[in-house]
């Protein structure tokens, strides 16, 4: 191939892929531009994405908003959201990392039955056990309680760290164990510091679950003060007399700071979606 | 794997396998007592309402029906219409979101796949909407779906009509309400399903597409007998995990149009929380919980079946 038509041919991809990501990331930007534009301006059709009459007035409005017991302060939600996630993440992290190191390196009495609930426990979707966990724990609701202790142990994320501790190499375990040392100290010295993938992986899938959870708070929640945030945006929507700009700014507000979670550290985003899909 | 991992610490002494016992009892006992509690009785239980008429705030004690729930939502002719419906939806919406995510996703991690400077540039916002939580993305899109001439489609459709296309109701229509649905789904979806292609792509050697630039194939045919047979097992596991999550549709369903109109977007799921719910008929909401939970692991098994085969070729 010819310099020239190598250049053309590369001109062309560029111009493609920038079509696409433009088309795709329309409504993100939609989202921010109308976030910063007039109420009225913002349902405009493609209108709506000229960035004019811009100001932060919606975003003082969105604070303005949520500044009473009844309709719950709006730091609150960020706070709600921000400690359900982090018990679920960090307690899962240690329970679940736990039960998969003694399935994948100990001999212990029950251990292929337990292995074998774990298997089974992967395919059973949350939706499936929402209503009666609702009527179990309905002396619960509304509290920060109820809205991780379900989610803290999960099937899905035992099986992701039990996989990666199969596939560690035994001979420093094992030499470790000759030595004398116990199973815990195996864990703790050997396993987890080479583990650090999985681990960073569970977390980044089990803080995008916690964090975007919806179905659970929506049956468990009525009240302002424990309110997690992608809750409050919809119920702020529905109370809402469609004050676009508004709620825009309610929605940037919710997803910048994962956002910028993600554009940081999205590396490793993709690395743990892409090893999500586990060799069935 | 099983079985090699059980064999794999070969204990030298009797008594180290005693204290290996106690360890792993010990490591596994608060996930499972987790497990058992949030997840395994709650499915038992699910089981056990679906056998009673138990309604929500009721004093009555519930009344023992035996199958009777099963009866009304899969063979009485007068009570199961709402579920097949609802099942229909689900497997409609399967219809049009699998082949089109997996495409699409197949596209994009090609597109994204090229050795180009920036490309990790570009990968990034193709991920971005999977940080969204459905609530915001719904959002978004109601104004993109606007009945009116504000709404964004109807507004692009109108310029590059010129006018001559009417502004569309495209979650008011229920012959289109649910494809709108779906659209917006595969948006907010398709990234994570590019990334996993993306992981398969990358680790199909080069040299076979080597062997077969030799061989003068070409794109297309490279396409069909190299990059397609290499990603089978990514493939066979995003068409699942894709039609699994369309079986399990409910946030899009209850944000965007609460199952109208008409019944036309309304989904297992949805019909299983509204009758909790809305009408406080825990039993035969857990009852449809049963159904759906079986379908979802004969899907399962299917997906097993094709891996194994796979491996049997291999």
């Amino acid at each position: 191939m010819s310099r020239k038509t190598k250049t053309i041919k590369k001109t062309l991809s560029y111009f493609f892929i920038s079509l696409a990501t433009l088309i795709f990331v329309a409504p993100v930007a939609y989202l921010f531009i109308g976030s910063l534009k007039p109420n009225d301006e913002v349902l405009a059709g493609l209108a709506g994405f000229i960035p004019e009459h811009l100001s932060f007035k919606n975003y003082g409005k969105v604070f303005k908003t949520f500044d009473s017991e009844a309709t719950g302060y709006f730091w609150n939600f960020y706070l709600t959201s921000i400690f359900v996630s982090s018990v679920v993440v960090i307690g899962g992290l240690i329970v679940n990392s736990m039960i998969a190191y003694a399935l994948a390196r100990l001999r212990w009495h029950g251990r292929n039955l337990v292995l074998g609930l774990v298997v089974l426990l992967v395919i059973l979707p949350f939706e499936a056990i929402a209503v009666p966990l609702f009527d179990l724990l309905t002396d619960y609701r509304n509290t920060y309680f109820v809205q991780y202790i379900p989610f803290v142990a999960s099937a899905f994320s035992v099986f992701l760290f039990y996989t990666f501790f199969i596939g560690l190499p035994s001979e420093i375990q094992e030499s470790a164990r000759l030595d004398g040392a116990g199973p815990f100290r195996v864990f703790l010295q050997i396993v987890i510091p080479m583990s650090k993938p999985v681990f960073a992986s569970v977390t980044i899938l089990t803080f995008l679950a916690a964090w975007n959870s919806f179905l659970f708070p929506l049956m468990m929640v009525d009240s302002g003060d424990v309110r997690p945030l992608p809750l409050a945006m919809s119920v702020f929507y529905q109370q809402q007399q469609k004050e676009w700009g508004t709620i825009f700014a309610f929605g940037v507000l919710l997803v910048l700071p994962v956002m910028i979670v993600f554009l940081a550290f999205q590396r490793f985003f993709i690395q743990s979606v892409a090893s999500s899909a586990v060799k069935g | 794997m099983t079985a090699v991992a059980a064999k794999a610490p070969k204990p030298r002494k009797r008594r180290k396998l005693g204290y290996d016992n106690i360890a792993g009892i010990l490591l596994s006992l608060p996930a499972l007592l987790l497990l058992i509690l949030f997840v395994v009785i709650p499915f038992v239980t699910a089981f056990y309402l679906s056998l009673f008429n138990v309604r929500m705030g009721s004093s009555h004690a519930p009344v023992f029906l035996g199958f009777e729930q099963y009866r009304r939502i899969l063979f009485d002719p007068e009570t199961s219409g709402t579920f097949y419906h609802s099942l229909l939806n689900n497997f409609v919406f399967a219809l049009i979101v699998v082949p089109l995510q997996t495409g699409l996703a197949i596209a994009l991690a090609i597109m994204l796949n090229q050795k180009l400077k920036g490309i990790a540039f570009f990968r990034t916002f193709f991920f971005l909407p999977v940080v969204f939580p459905m609530s915001l993305v719904v959002v978004i899109w109601t104004l993109f779906f606007s009945r009116d001439d504000f709404g964004m489609f109807n507004s692009i459709l109108s310029a590059v009509s010129g006018g001559a296309i009417g502004p569309i109701d495209w979650i008011g229509e229920p012959a289109i309400a649910l494809t709108s649905i779906a659209i917006m789904s595969i948006w907010a979806g398709v990234g994570f399903q590019m990334v996993i292609v993306l992981a398969g792509l990358q680790e199909i050697p080069t040299e076979l597409y080597e062997a077969a630039s030799i061989d003068k194939a070409g794109k297309w045919l490279q396409f069909v007998h190299i990059t397609l047979p290499s990603l089978r097992n990514t493939l066979v596991f995003v068409v699942m995990v894709t039609t699994i999550f369309s079986l399990r549709l409910f946030d899009q369903v209850y944000l965007l149009t609460s199952g109208g109109p008409l019944d036309s977007t309304s989904t297992v799921m949805f019909q299983a929380v509204t009758l909790a719910f809305q009408e406080g008929n825990v039993g035969a909401s857990s009852a449809m919980t049963v159904v759906f939970v079986l379908i979802i692991i004969c899907l399962t098994l299917v997906q097993r079946l094709l891996l194994r085969q796979e491996k049997e070729i291999k």
